[in-house]
């Protein structure tokens, strides 16, 4: 059961070889006997969930008014604990939101629900989605389940970290900066992005809104096509949500790779990737090449400029978008203060952790008086060199690959004190998101460590089912998403 | 307006300014805090300044993701109100409310 894949567990609960409520149990418990180590979720709440899967098993049997049963119905999934759940507190990893329940469900929220899945609880998470080693959460670091001392990526450390120890069959994550792909390559899961304006951002606490994009999480990309089915959609309730037909995105699953052109970026291959990173990913496109696909060399000439560019948007986005918290309409507020704007300061001082107040600082700089031109306004017309660069690649090439990550899973602490080296870990993941695209990872080997290696595939626009199929051919031939880590055996 | 000392040309930060920015983020920052904050965020504006090495004259800035690859549609909706009366339920959360209101520190004598 734990390393199933998700159309195992539905094929299971069809055929009533299990129930639903035999299921939550069965990764309650999991999650009760790995969580004190792990520190994956912020919020279980098991009579919830397991009345959600009594109610998921009813709907199996065709009882009650619910509709009928869908792939998802009656599978528990983790959700990033930032998405607003009516059932479930939402803290999004902060102080500011520690006792906070949410009065309306995430538009994700409520798809999973309508699809008949069990919330499985609130995963741990860099606050407010602000970091790549899910360190900076005020409910502690989350620990990688292959090593322990290690991080799990971030920002939905969690949610990759839950899937990686089966702790949870699959899980929702947000991805601004690279924070599903980075995670997922860190603990060997797999993680994807979808393009902007897929998934509605409605109740999806927000970082920087013209990045921010929900995505899934899970063991295989099989599973992430069946999970891309419910949560994306139309909702109107977020502007930049796109109208579109229906997608089903398991149509190519079973895809040709034959003919398929692999643009190769130079800048992804250079110095600065870590050995066992480049071996594992190199062997990884020496299949998808004895399987039919061409690799042709490219160049993302920006791919440099990323880094800085996010580094001025998203703190510029995050410092608007979090002004919200100002200890008057819900969250932390100072028990001390001399006056209102006093109140507002030593409410934000204390209930925002080091790392988010920073990019507020930097945000409320670059758009100050004075400097908006020099450093918003050129980012922005930099954000648009950047995504030309992937218009140009993309007329010669259907998909692009390379490492996630530079590197494998870091050690806790290394570079916590250092932002501007955790802001550069991110180098391979940040440009997909500044030009709207999908990004997905999957587990493509190991280094000489034993930790994780990450394959990223990028696809042009609305390309996810064709990024999906070519992982799954290469997932049919390899099991590297298979493998349990040593923190939490099967 | 609060207007910061300094032409854009130099791209690091004083103590100093970093207090005046803290007051426009609603921030405080203690005066043990703030050498650290600042020489960290002088670190991230080392980083970002690469940005001005690239002449991007005539470039458009480009705020939406998808603008380059197609034009976005600018939804309206009708002007209804659709959303029913969630106040009870929205201020469940608030620190202090009194009568259905929020209540704040006085703001005028």
């Amino acid at each position: 059961m734990l390393n199933s894949t998700l159309s195992q567990l539905s094929a299971a609960l069809a055929a009533k070889q299990v129930s639903s409520v035999e299921l939550t149990r069965f990764f309650l418990d999991r999650v009760g006997a790995l969580n004190g180590r792990l520190n994956t979720f912020i919020t279980v709440d098991e009579a919830h969930s397991l009345g959600q899967a009594s109610v998921a098993d009813e709907r199996r049997a065709g009882k009650g008014n619910v509709g009928a049963a869908g792939p998802l119905t009656g599978i528990p999934i983790a959700h990033k604990d930032i998405f607003c759940t009516r059932g479930l507190r939402t803290t999004c990893g902060s102080r500011m939101l520690a006792g906070y329940t949410s009065p309306y469900d995430a538009h994700v929220i409520e798809r999973f629900d309508a699809a008949g899945a069990v919330q499985l609880g609130k995963t741990n998470m860099d606050e407010f989605a602000m970091g790549s080693s899910s360190e900076t959460s005020h409910f502690g670091p989350v620990r990688n389940p292959w090593d322990a001392a290690r991080v799990p990526g971030g920002s939905s450390g969690g949610s990759a970290a839950a899937v990686a120890a089966r702790m949870a069959p699959a899980a929702t994550g947000t991805d601004t900066g690279g924070s599903i792909r980075q995670p997922a390559a860190l603990t060997g899961v797999s993680g994807l992005k979808p393009t902007y304006g897929l998934v509605s951002r409605y109740g999806m606490i927000a970082f920087a809104s013209s990045l921010d994009q929900g995505g899934p999480i899970g063991k295989c990309a099989e599973d992430l096509a069946l999970l891309m089915n419910a949560m994306a959609g139309f909702d109107a309730r977020d502007s930049t949500s796109l109208e579109r037909p229906y997608e089903d995105y398991c149509r190519s699953l079973e895809m040709d790779l034959k003919g398929i052109r692999i643009g190769l970026p130079g800048e992804y291959f250079g110095d600065g990737i870590e050995p066992g990173v480049r071996k594992a990913v190199d062997e990884a496109l020496r299949w998808f090449q004895g399987h039919g696909a061409k690799t042709v060399e490219i160049t993302l000439p920006n791919t440099g400029l990323a880094v800085p560019v996010y580094y001025v948007l998203a703190p510029a986005e995050a410092s608007s978008n979090l002004s919200r918290f100002d200890g008057v309409r819900y969250g932390h507020r100072a028990k001390d203060y001399t006056d209102l704007a006093d109140m507002y300061r030593r409410t934000r001082a204390e209930g925002f952790g080091t790392e988010v107040k920073r990019r507020i600082l930097i945000g409320t700089y670059v758009l100050s008086h004075g400097y908006y031109d020099a450093y918003y306004l050129k980012a922005q017309k930099v954000r648009r060199l950047i995504a030309k660069d992937f218009a140009d690649a993309f007329a010669r090439c259907d998909l692009i690959m390379g490492p996630t990550s530079p590197s494998t899973a870091f050690l806790l602490g290394a570079k916590a004190d250092d932002p501007v080296q955790m802001y550069l870990n991110d180098i391979f993941t940040i440009p997909a998101p500044l030009a709207g695209l999908p990004g997905l990872s999957i587990p493509c080997g190991f280094d000489a460590k034993g930790l994780p290696v990450g394959l990223q595939i990028m696809g042009n626009y609305f390309a996810e089912a064709k990024m999906l199929g070519a992982a799954h051919r290469y997932q049919q031939a390899t099991d590297w998403h298979l493998r349990a880590p040593r923190e939490a055996p099967l | 307006m609060i207007l910061l000392p300094g032409p854009p040309a130099s791209m690091s930060i004083t103590p100093d300014q970093l207090q005046r920015i803290a007051l426009l983020a609603r921030i405080e920052v203690s005066p043990a805090e703030l050498p650290g904050v600042t020489v960290r965020l002088n670190g991230i504006l080392g980083l970002i300044d690469q940005l001005q090495a690239l002449d991007t004259q005539g470039i458009e800035p480009m705020s939406h993701p998808l603008e380059a690859h197609f034009a976005v549609p600018q939804r309206l909706r009708p002007d209804e109100i659709t959303e029913p009366d969630c106040r009870a339920a929205c201020q469940k959360g608030a620190p202090a409310v009194e009568g259905g209101l929020y209540l704040v520190p006085k703001v005028l004598e």
